[in-house]
């Protein structure tokens, strides 16, 4: 899978992405604070592949997905999205652009507008977008219901009428009507019951297939993100700990951290053996990060090199990087 | 075996009485929770898990709320019926609970550390001093680090996952018999929801605590509970062990709740769905209420409501297709083609 | 906080120079000549012109005003036109009589609308509520001077347990306080009513609930606190009406304060002595609401840190 990739083109490359936030400070004499959410980061993102994003809450999912966006400046690096640096794209190009990059949130009702009905929200984000001509529209939003499921008679219906699975299909159908090439998908089936979420991951992964589309996708459920990605990436503290191929992640996780996550997942099928392996200590705050590997503060194989010295992103096997300075040894045991 | 009967609940009822009609939230349910036994409830949203767990502890609030029929038995004393005081013993004491919302169910004016404490005071008369050490221990004891620190601060400074495990460490300090937690871990992470995990396990096996665990995480339900009630528009529609509900799941919802579940070990092109919705509380139809949306459905269905139906020992379901009449129905049916 | 009181003082100064130009325009505007007023009736023309030249009236308004200013700025509200002493003087003797009188109105407006409040509250719709709600409406509709004569009327002259008027004893005070009280009293005990619903409703207070704790812990530990961050304001908000209705309980009572003060100078066309007792009653007015912000950061600081 990963060597096919590579041989493509990158659709979105990211480069030591930083983004800082200020916070306010307590007192008047403290020094200003700053997180870093999220602390240099570098990754490719290949057109029709699933690119998920896992870490613990806080760790900067969110925040890399809204400077893709452009929601928030970065405070450092660059992201080109085909060839094209985002960060120095004028207004209009970034609007241009802002089409081809989508967002569907995790709670559908508080990102669509209330007073308006489906058709008026399709008609609007075409519009903005000027994707179609006034005369195209209705056909295309017609088929957007379709490719969503939903009955097309629901265009005139306002979103408190449907139910939390339903408008999500059409936060889906929103996201669809530009035309999109990527879509960056926050929790996006997290709220919603079981047997709901099924339902949104096929259509997510049949628009896939249909419209060779391309998705970041951000999850905490772990045992989705096997289900919908070609590749994952996991998060710690604002860094990218560990990026790899989905097959060889969960099959052979290098980061003690990976490995904790995964092992922590609650399964069914109680007849599976797991050594499952507890983490000490709390989360760090972003506020003020450790030393040296972040992760040192609760890692059971940390050692004095660990809290001295920060580990690189590396590529230990094909295609799979980790930062850790033992990765070598501890994939051993 | 009787005496190890903690809480039985019979044929609980608790609806809502509204300007729009009557929301038949919980509709009849009968289950059993014995010392040191873990119950788990599942079930869609709105299904009538958080206002049973309320019905059970008289939180319901009233008006529109109401318990209209049923008995709460806790070591055979009925608890719908108790006086307002009697019931205030209980509260905290004998059976405690975590809340399903984590962010607004602390007081935000008060350090938390007070709000452990309290309840210690009363319940188990400790003085000023003690209650409060007692309440720095239970932060240590659910993994938050530097704890007489965290004790003296109010939940604005706390994280999410922080207020949760707060919420926990208050539930748990007075050792109750019976412990009710509705979605305790949705805030937490992985790695620390299974440090909570153990550590309810950890003291139920101290103590013999009796553990109503709600959850729409399948996977905690497996590591967690040792029966397993699956409640579906305000009724329990399958209840049985946890190991044989994901063995043989009995009921066309529990098989597809199963089915949908995105498989950890197993790689599949498509997941198994459940077309449809859930009827409204106000508004549930005369037959099955999961009807509408079970690929088995006959008119039989449609007609009448299937009663729960003890299949094997241990394994209650509430269904047609296990019963007798089933079975003359398709033959009947197939006289017909 | 520091730095948020330092703001705020830097924000009053502007206030206080709005007030004092207002003020000073007012009394401009208003007709009849000082120094026709200070020279006495039959007066000469030479003397009204001379003692207006002293008095600096025949300037332009601007240097007017600005040496008015320059004035205050060296502590000197200058003199009465009446009598010819510091208007100074005459403030530092009546302002306490008349921040007494405030005290304990705000005092009964507190005690009085909390409680009130609490009893609705706690028992939604019962007869106690009810009535309470018909008393505090009633408290918001009187007209402050009405309910100074009628209290005057039924204890001081009916029933002779408490003094006319004046301003000697602890006896004094009550009527005028509770008469200059009663409305803020009505106001808190509605606004206490509606917050405290509100609050009784919130998660926390359910598990307050669920702890077992006694009703009683469950309104004065858990609800009230929160309930009471709103009510702060309000009170605040009183406060400034409050001083304002001490001009009409003060002439009612015969009490020598400043709002009696203002309104007698007002009638002489006393401006120095107008605009003294203004300019100190905003300045009180601007400071309290100071404190007011303060105290509602102070009970309510999880608000701009979340
Ligand atoms: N606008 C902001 N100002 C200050 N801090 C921010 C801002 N946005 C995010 N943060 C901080 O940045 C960090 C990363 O936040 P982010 O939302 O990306 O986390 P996440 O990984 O998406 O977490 P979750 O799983 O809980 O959604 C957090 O510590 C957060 O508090
Ligand atoms: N105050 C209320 N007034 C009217 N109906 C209510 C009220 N509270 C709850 N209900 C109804 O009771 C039903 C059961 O709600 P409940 O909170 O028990 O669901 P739940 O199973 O806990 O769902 P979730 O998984 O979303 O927490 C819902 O359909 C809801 O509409
Ligand atoms: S670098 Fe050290 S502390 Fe960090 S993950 Fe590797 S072993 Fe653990
Ligand atoms: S009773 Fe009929 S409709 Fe209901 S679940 Fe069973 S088979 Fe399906
Ligand atoms: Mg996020
Ligand atoms: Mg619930």
């Amino acid at each position: 899978m990963n060597t096919l990739l590579s041989s493509k083109k990158p659709i979105l490359k990211v480069s030591n992405l930083k983004q800082y936030f200020i916070v306010k400070r307590e007192a008047l004499f403290q020094p200003k604070q700053v997180v870093k959410a999220v602390d240099g980061i570098s990754f490719d993102l290949y057109p029709g592949e699933t690119l998920s994003i896992v870490g613990e809450s806080g760790c900067g999912k969110s925040t890399t997905g809204r400077s893709i966006l452009h929601l928030d400046e970065p405070t450092e690096g660059e992201i080109l999205y085909k060839d094209v640096s985002l960060t120095e794209m004028s207004k209009k190009e970034l609007r241009n652009i802002r089409g081809d990059i989508q967002v569907i949130f995790q709670d559908p009702f508080a990102s669509l507008n209330p007073r308006r009905t489906i058709r008026q929200m399709l008609d609007e984000a075409m519009a903005i977008q000027k994707v179609l001509p006034p005369k195209q529209r209705e056909a295309r939003m017609l088929e957007l219901m379709q490719n969503v499921g939903l009955r097309p008679e629901y265009l005139e219906r306002y979103p408190h009428e449907f139910s939390g699975g339903q408008r999500q299909r059409i936060g889906i159908a929103r996201a669809l009507a530009v035309n999109p090439k990527v879509i960056i998908c926050d929790e996006a089936v997290s709220a919603l019951d079981v047997s709901i979420q099924a339902q949104i991951l096929n259509l997510l992964k049949r628009l896939q297939n249909d419209f060779d589309l391309t998705f970041l996708f951000i999850s905490h459920d772990l045992s989705i993100v096997k289900h919908i990605s070609d590749r994952v990436m996991v998060m710690y503290l604002g860094k990218i700990v560990e990026i790899s191929d989905k097959a060889s992640l969960f099959k052979n996780p290098l980061h003690p951290y990976t490995k904790a996550l995964l092992s922590a997942i609650p399964v069914i099928d109680q007849t599976i053996k797991r050594e499952r392996i507890l983490l000490k200590g709390d989360v760090p705050s972003p506020l003020n990060p450790p030393t040296g590997c972040r992760f040192h503060t609760r890692c059971p194989f940390a050692t004095d090199l660990c809290r001295d010295e920060e580990p690189l992103l590396r590529e230990l096997e094909s295609g799979h990087l980790v930062a850790c300075h033992f990765a070598e040894k501890l994939s051993a045991i | 075996m009787k005496e190890d009967i903690l809480l039985e609940v019979k044929n609980l009822k608790t609806h809502f009485i509204t300007s729009k009609g009557t929301a038949k939230a919980v509709d009849g349910l009968d289950f059993v929770l014995k010392k040191g036994e873990t119950l788990g409830i599942v079930g869609e949203s709105g299904c009538g898990k958080s206002i049973t767990s309320l019905s059970i502890l008289r939180l319901i609030p009233s008006p529109p709320g109401k318990i209209v029929d049923g008995q709460i038995l806790l070591h055979g004393k009925d608890l719908v019926e108790m006086s307002d005081q009697e019931i205030r013993k209980i509260r905290g004491n004998q059976i405690s609970m975590i809340f399903q919302e984590p962010m607004t169910s602390l007081n935000p004016v008060i350090p938390v550390g007070e709000q452990i404490a309290e309840a210690l005071r009363l319940h188990q008369k400790l003085s000023r001093k003690q209650a409060w050490e007692k309440a720095v221990e239970m932060i240590r004891l659910v993994g938050i680090p530097a704890p007489e620190k965290r004790a003296k601060q109010e939940p604005y400074q706390l994280s999410g996952g922080m207020r949760q495990r707060v919420m926990i460490a208050m539930a748990l300090a007075c050792t109750p018999e019976v412990l009710i937690a509705d979605e305790p871990t949705t805030a937490l992470d992985v790695t620390i929801q299974a440090q909570i995990l153990e550590l309810m396990k950890d003291l139920q096996r101290k103590i013999g605590m009796g553990i109503i665990f709600i959850t729409h995480d399948l996977g905690v339900v497996a590591e967690m509970c040792d029966k397993v009630a699956v409640m579906y528009a305000g009724q329990i529609v399958e209840y049985q062990t946890t190991a044989n509900l994901f063995k043989t799941p009995l009921h066309p919802y529990t098989q597809g709740l199963i089915g949908s579940l995105p498989k950890l070990y197993e790689d599949q092109e498509e997941l198994q769905i459940i077309e449809g919705t859930v009827p409204s509380p106000y508004d549930y139809p005369t037959g099955c209420r999961f009807a509408d949306r079970c690929p088995f459905v006959q008119d039989l269905c449609r007609n009448q409501q299937p009663e729960i139906i003890h299949v094997e020992d241990s394994q209650q379901v509430r269904c047609w297709k296990y019963t007798d009449q089933w079975k003359e129905e398709l033959v009947k049916e197939e006289v017909i083609l | 906080m520091l730095l948020f009181i330092l703001k705020r003082l830097a924000q009053v100064v502007p206030v206080i120079f709005g007030v004092t130009l207002v003020v000073f325009l007012i009394m401009q505007m208003v007709p009849g000549d000082p120094a026709i007023i200070m020279a006495g009736e039959g007066a000469s023309t030479e003397t009204v012109e001379q003692l207006r030249e002293d008095l600096g009236l025949n300037e332009p308004l601007h240097v007017q005003y600005f040496s008015y200013i320059g004035n205050i700025l060296q502590g000197s509200l200058g003199n009465s036109l009446k009598n010819n002493q510091p208007v100074l003087d005459e403030i530092l003797i009546r302002l306490p009589i008349t921040m007494e009188l405030a005290f304990f109105s705000i005092l009964i407006t507190i005690v009085l609308g909390l409680t009130a409040g609490i009893i609705s509250a706690v028992k939604p719709y019962s007869v106690s509520d009810i009535s309470v709600m018909v008393v505090a409406l009633l408290g918001i509709s009187l007209p402050s001077f009405w309910l100074g004569l009628l209290l005057m009327y039924t204890f001081s002259i009916k029933l002779q347990w408490l003094p006319v008027a004046g301003w000697d004893s602890f006896a004094h005070i009550i009527l005028p306080a509770i008469t200059l009280g009663a409305g803020g009293a009505a106001i808190v005990a509605r606004m206490t009513r509606s917050s405290m619903l509100e609050v009784i409703g919130q998660d926390y207070v359910r598990t307050a609930r669920a702890k077992g704790l006694k009703e009683h812990t469950i309104i004065y530990k858990h609800a009230l606190r929160n309930a009471l961050i709103p009510v702060i304001t309000v009170v605040g908000l009183q406060f400034g009406s409050l001083l304002g209705g001490t001009v009409i309980v003060e002439s009612v009572f015969a009490i020598n304060g400043l709002g009696r003060m203002i309104v007698d100078a007002i009638r002489t066309r006393d401006i120095p002595m107008v605009q003294g007792g203004v300019l100190v009653a905003s300045l009180v007015f601007v400071f309290v609401n100071l404190l007011v912000d303060v105290m509602y950061k102070v009970f309510n600081k999880r608000i701009d840190l979340n």
